[in-house]
């Protein structure tokens, strides 16, 4: 038995399944780089409203980014913004659809340097909306640029010579400024490069999505993301570095709890 | 029932949107139009018909309130003024990218830069030739009387949904701020939910039901013959606007040897100008363009047959009168006359610069 290979159509008449693909997420081949974060939080949002049978009632905001075709993935109907300008967005469609489901997928450039006013003043009003927030430190769609999250000494191609705090200002946390916010519900940080932490995120997100359907305030959960192409390093060594670095500047866990 | 009020043009538009049914209204404060919001927060739309207004925290926020709004296929607008509107600029470019029906209010103040909170003209430019980026075309309708103001919001709308476009109102300070006798139409009811559904579904991000595919509302097309084909696609609706929509009002064009253009505020002081060169004999026609674009470029060109000169008034520099010469084509003198930076010119400083320049000059 031992060189027995079990086909894919015993595993199924079993009815063994331990993973599938998303249903939620459409068949167009992804625009990411092999090794980056959004593939996996792209999964888990749209798995989690798939769970939670929302399908009908999901309103998703692309932002502008390395996400900027999110809707070409997430198999609900779906919103493109300006650069920044998701949570204006999501503000727009709960006025007029309270009951519907409403979430915003943005990378750093979008919510904490181009659109901080938007994020903070959604949150502060507490919108019932979920914000997915990917943190990887750059701007991987423009070619690896400084971001607000940028760490200090970091290399990017506008600061080549690493990020120099006295002139180029310091990492923003804008996630521990929200949770701040009376207007915000939940706000975490998780991040998606082991399996562990992608099961821990997943509950984040459930939870964002849960305490939503209670009409309790905004709910904010960032996700640390490598970049590997934009840190110029290999999968293996970004995650290592996002362990090493980003944590400790960013660390993990729940900010502000219900 | 009709009912007759007596209003601020702001006020009018106001009250004209709870009364159309517009689902929605986010808009950030700014002189000279901020009536607009003030009266809507006062009269609690949401009670009377279950209009939603917000108070944004910028302009740029609102416009793309009402991006996301419009793209649920609701009834959404926002008004601003001159500098709050170079800010709605981006959001604008988008909504006309994705094709969203929405209405923009712009009560005109003087610029450029924060300029001064009185009336101007000097928006044309920026509203009727775009401010914003791309090739796109806004359907901008200039109210002249504050039964205008009242009357354009529906006709906006009725205009943005059947073409999918965003429609604008270009008042300026004076049509904003003035009080005229309005009468109003009964109360339109909100569309429900399902009839949105049912109405726009085809397009609109309300969540994906009843099997259908997932509808996504975007701007974005990476592919340059994809994104070209799209401009067809635009510049072919625009074509279909500018063959259908064209509005004007035509004074005393019948046998007048010299013709004014103006619209808004401009064309009630052109016009009293009109009245008194009639008294000295001159037979002067007025053309008030009610649609800004399409512009009425037809009847400026036919009439450029007939009349000797043409004088384009507006509280600007001069900035429709850049689309009179076009319409007129080297047929005939067409100058320019206005106050601007806040002023605004008076029938007697209209009629003299019509003697000076186009019937002496």
């Amino acid at each position: 038995m031992a060189d027995h290979k079990i086909t894919p159509e015993e595993i199924i008449k079993n009815g063994s399944i331990v993973f599938e693909k998303t249903k939620l997420m459409t068949d167009n081949e992804l625009s990411y780089c092999p090794g980056c974060g959004h593939g996996v939080a792209h999964r888990l949002t749209m798995e989690v409203i798939d769970e939670l049978g929302l399908e009908e009632k999901t309103i998703g905001i692309a932002p502008v980014g390395c996400s900027v075709l999110a809707y070409e993935f997430m198999n609900v109907d779906m919103q493109e913004a300006a650069h920044g300008r998701a949570p204006a967005l999501a503000t727009g469609i709960k006025r007029v659809y309270p009951e519907k489901t409403v979430f915003t997928y943005q990378g750093d450039g979008d919510l904490a340097a181009i659109g901080t006013a938007e994020t903070i003043h959604a949150c502060n009003r507490g919108e019932n909306i979920t914000i997915i927030f990917i943190n990887n430190g750059i701007y991987g769609m423009t070619g690896g640029q400084m971001a607000p999250t940028t760490l200090p000494g970091m290399k990017s191609s506008t600061s080549p010579y690493g990020r120099d705090v006295h002139m180029m200002g310091h990492p923003l946390k804008i996630t521990e400024l929200i949770a701040m916010l009376p207007g915000t519900v939940y706000v975490t940080r998780q991040a998606v490069h082991t399996p562990v932490l992608v099961r821990k995120a997943k509950k984040a997100i459930r939870k964002a999505f849960e305490l939503q359907q209670e009409n309790k305030g905004t709910t904010f959960v960032e996700i640390v993301s490598n970049c590997n192409s934009g840190w110029k390093m290999s999968p293996e060594d970004s995650n290592k570095w996002l362990d090493e670095n980003m944590l400790a500047y960013y660390p993990l866990g729940d900010i502000k709890k219900p | 029932m009709e009912e007759i009020k007596l209003m601020k043009g702001n006020e009018a538009v106001a009250e004209a949107a709870i009364r159309a049914g517009v689902d929605a209204y986010f808009g950030y404060p700014i002189t000279p139009q901020s009536e607009v919001i003030e009266y809507l927060m006062t009269e609690r739309p949401h009670q009377r018909t279950g209009m939603v207004v917000l108070q944004a925290e910028s302009e740029i926020a609102a416009i793309n309130m009402v991006y996301g709004a419009a793209a649920c296929g609701k009834k959404v607008m926002t008004s601003s003024s001159s500098p709050g509107i170079s800010l709605k600029q981006e959001g604008i470019s988008y909504l006309a990218g994705a094709e969203l029906p929405c209405l923009i209010v712009d009560v005109v103040r003087g610029g450029p830069g924060l300029g001064t909170i009185q009336p101007s003209q000097a928006d044309y430019f920026q509203m009727v030739k775009g401010g914003g980026h791309g090739d796109y075309k806004l359907i901008v309708l200039a109210p002249s009387t504050v039964q205008e103001m009242a009357d354009f919001v529906e006709l906006g709308f009725k205009l943005a949904f059947k073409y999918r476009n965003p429609a604008v109102i270009l008042s300026d300070g004076v049509i904003g701020q003035m009080m005229e006798k309005v009468i109003y139409s009964p109360q339109k009811t909100r569309l429900t939910d399902e009839e949105v559904d049912k109405k726009y579904g085809s397009w609109a991000t309300t969540g994906k039901k009843n099997g259908r595919e997932r509808n996504i509302i975007t701007s974005l097309e990476l592919k340059s013959e994809r994104q070209e084909a799209h401009n067809h696609h635009l510049q072919a609706k625009y074509k279909k606007i500018t063959e259908n929509e064209i509005r004007y009002e035509a004074i005393n064009t019948e046998d007048a040897d010299y013709l004014i253009v103006a619209y808004g505020s401009s064309a009630r002081i052109s016009q009293k100008a009109m009245e008194m060169a009639a008294k000295k004999g001159y037979k002067v026609g007025l053309i008030r363009p009610i649609t800004l674009w399409p512009f009425p470029t037809d009847i400026i060109n036919k009439l450029a047959d007939q009349v000797k000169g043409i004088l384009s008034v507006e509280m600007s520099a001069g900035q429709m009168v850049e689309d009179v010469r076009l319409a007129v084509n080297g047929k005939v003198k067409v100058e320019h006359y206005g106050r601007f930076g806040g002023m605004v010119h008076s029938p007697d400083e209209v009629l003299e610069a019509l003697e000076n320049k186009i019937i002496k000059g």
